[in-house]
């Protein structure tokens, strides 16, 4: 790992008929890091992505990726960077080996037949190799699509929630593939709006609407929220998460299946109240750290305020 | 942006969209299997000059002309006698249910007022609801009559018949003695055959890309758009010099049709042809946002071509917009080019105009496509 940031970009922007789809985004993401975006669906993640990369054009902005500049030396980072769509778009009509083949050629790999037959081993699919794409069950699919991001070995991995429509253990193993090369030194961004991916990234960056709400180390964001919580539990926990929303103290309250988080900026304010409910002894409210989980909550609920605000 | 246009991508394109193309049977299929179908239907079928068509007689009279003007009609092979009709009633019926195409009514007396020199008519009832059926017939009527009319009327009966027209029209059919509709018909679906599968088919195997989403993984990797395009419109191009050899056989096998100009002029002329077509597959390309557009939108192109190019019905013929039209439609030129290079002896040098007027189609449609195609880009 050298010092140098893999990424940084200040300012970037990008305009769709007239709106702001991505609005003077500055970003530095470190080298061999594993970089996650999070934030609701349409609030600009793919488009940065693409921007911090070089494969769309910002309208304003500058930056650097792997060492190149974003807006000219689009091709040189093109050539270090591997990308992994939302959708599987590889060839449905073309088997396995020949997905692998045609997208090595398409990078100028070296020593081409057996670069794609180490990652047809890798994979697990030698046998299956004559396979076409389009037989393949999502799982499959998705593995197939990372490995032909990663045929050239690249830098850099862009990866545009890549997870969605995989079931669990598929995408644990996937993750487990993704840590694997970062501790190569791979640097790897990926969008995704599943809590338990965000958890994995060692940094996190929140967007919406176009903005980023905050971004830092993935422990640290709770923290930089400011968020003090409770968990409670006890009898009828429906009606108290009734009577708790209408608390001015009470920024938001989640529900996790029998278990309630409450949770509020206001420390002393929030201290009280549990104090408050907690003397009929019907329910347990017993301090907790803020969690990530409950962070993105709030700033969801955040996000759609300052949407609505914009708005009127 | 480096500028260097790399071979092995190239070729990397080009041989990915030859397996995809075979693994498209349908596809395949369509592009080898509709050409010979409309050349056959088009070549067997269609026949703009019809001939043995039911006929059917009011007799009001049964003399030796009378029978003469129906043997001379039989003969001309236009008509088929199927019986005779008794009443004006009955021949509109017969006409209106479409039994017969044509009604002779030989009136009372025909041949008494024909010697006394009253010149009678003979009423030819025809279904002109269809006028392309009986035109042919209903022209060639009065020459039939006449003949018989003069071969019966021999002897002292002769004089009775007018003296010979002061002067003759002698009419040269060239290139097509017969009048055969193939000799017409078969080379100007080249130019339609060509247009539609180039355009069609270039059109959707690029927006399919799209559609599918392999765009974006080609735009994340180093490979230039002017790589991906030609590599992906070669095979295409092999396809219409496939479909040009078959057709080019099969006019000659089946249906006699002669390739009497200059191979030079005709190669030329096709590969020009061919590159016009493409570059509007392309153009539609960068309209269509799904393959079913694209082929809605190939299919509006198609229509002018076969309607306002000349090849169904005669450019000479249509009214000033609808020449204006077809002007800029690639097929009529083409279709110019080609029957003057095959039926008519052309060489390089009598088709300069029509090249020409393909040309400059051909340079609209990039500057278009283009244009079109770096807005589409982002």
């Amino acid at each position: 790992m050298t010092d140098a940031p893999a990424i940084t970009v200040t300012g970037l922007t990008k305009r769709y008929g007239g709106r702001a789809v991505v609005d003077h985004f500055d970003l530095q993401v470190p080298r061999g890091a594993i970089y996650g975006f999070l934030g609701p669906n349409g609030s600009g993640k793919t488009t940065t992505i693409r921007m911090m990369c070089g494969l769309l054009t910002p309208d304003a902005g500058k930056g650097s990726c792997l060492g190149f500049d974003i807006l000219t030396e689009q091709a040189r980072i093109k050539e270090r960077v591997g990308y992994m769509t939302q959708k599987f778009s590889l060839y449905e009509d073309l088997t396995i080996r020949e997905n692998l083949d045609f997208i090595a050629r398409m990078f100028g790999v070296r020593d081409r037949r057996n670069r794609v037959r180490a990652a047809l081993d890798d994979l697990g699919l030698a046998d299956r190799a004559t396979q076409y794409a389009g037989t393949l069950s999502g799982g499959w699919k998705q593995r197939l699509a990372l490995a032909a991001c990663m045929i050239h070995d690249p830098e850099l991995l862009l990866l545009d929630e890549p997870t969605a429509g995989v079931d669990p253990k598929a995408r644990r193993d996937f993750w487990d593939e993704i840590r694997k090369l970062s501790a190569r030194g791979v640097t790897v961004l990926v969008s995704t709006h599943y809590m338990d991916e965000a958890i994995q990234c060692d940094f996190i960056a929140y967007i919406a609407y176009g903005k980023k709400l905050i971004s830092g180390v993935a422990r640290e964001i709770p923290e930089m929220i400011g968020l003090y919580t409770y968990r409670v539990t006890g009898n009828d926990i429906s009606a108290l998460e009734a009577r708790l929303r209408q608390e001015e103290a009470v920024a938001q309250v989640a529900r996790f299946g029998a278990v309630l988080h409450v949770s509020g900026t206001d420390k002393a304010a929030l201290d009280a109240l549990a104090a408050r409910y907690g003397k009929d002894g019907s329910h347990r409210w017993e301090r907790k750290e803020a969690e990530l989980e409950e962070a993105f909550i709030y700033l969801m609920g955040g996000a759609a305020d300052n949407f609505a605000g914009a708005a009127s | 942006m480096r500028l260097r246009f790399s071979l092995g991508r190239f070729l990397a394109v080009l041989s990915k969209e030859f397996v995809q193309m075979r693994r498209d049977r349908v596809t395949f299929v369509m592009m080898i299997g509709v050409p010979i179908m409309q050349l056959l239907i088009f070549g067997y079928a269609i026949d703009s000059d019809p001939r043995h068509l039911p006929t059917l007689v009011e007799m009001g009279d049964e003399g030796p002309i009378t029978r003469s003007i129906l043997a001379e009609m039989e003969t001309s092979s236009y008509f088929d006698f199927q019986g005779v009709v008794t009443g004006p009633a009955a021949g509109d019926r017969v006409l209106r249910d479409g039994t017969a195409n044509f009604v002779v009514v030989i009136p009372p007396d025909f041949e008494r007022d024909i010697l006394r020199g009253l010149s009678p008519d003979i009423l030819l009832a025809a279904d002109a609801s269809d006028p392309t059926a009986v035109g042919g017939a209903a022209g060639a009527m009065t020459a039939i009559v006449n003949n018989a009319i003069a071969a019966s009327m021999t002897g002292p009966l002769a004089a009775s018949t007018a003296g010979p027209a002061p002067f003759g029209v002698v009419v040269h059919r060239a290139y097509n003695p017969e009048g055969d509709t193939s000799i017409n018909i078969v080379p100007g679906l080249l130019g339609v055959i060509l247009s539609m599968t180039m355009v069609m088919i270039t059109a959707v195997a690029i927006v399919r890309e799209r559609e599918r989403g392999t765009m974006e993984t080609l735009i994340a990797t180093p490979v230039r758009p002017l790589e991906v395009m030609t590599g992906k419109i070669a095979p295409y191009v092999l396809v219409g010099y496939v479909q040009t050899l078959v057709f080019i056989l099969a006019a000659r096998l089946l249906f006699g049709v002669p390739f009497t100009g200059s191979t030079l002029a005709f190669f030329v002329g096709f590969n020009l042809y061919i590159v016009v077509n493409l570059s509007l597959g392309f153009l539609i390309s960068t309209v269509a946002r799904s393959q079913m557009q694209a082929m809605q939108i190939s299919f509006f192109t198609l229509l002018p071509t076969i309607l306002l190019s000349g090849f169904m019905f005669p450019f000479a013929a249509m009214p000033g917009w609808a020449q204006a039209i077809g002007t800029v439609i690639p097929a009529t030129h083409f279709l110019r080019l080609i029957r003057k290079v095959m039926l008519k002896g052309a060489g390089l040098a009598d088709i300069t105009g029509n090249l020409t007027a393909i040309a400059l189609i051909l340079l609209v449609v990039v500057a278009v496509a283009i244009r079109r195609y770096r807005q589409t880009l982002d």
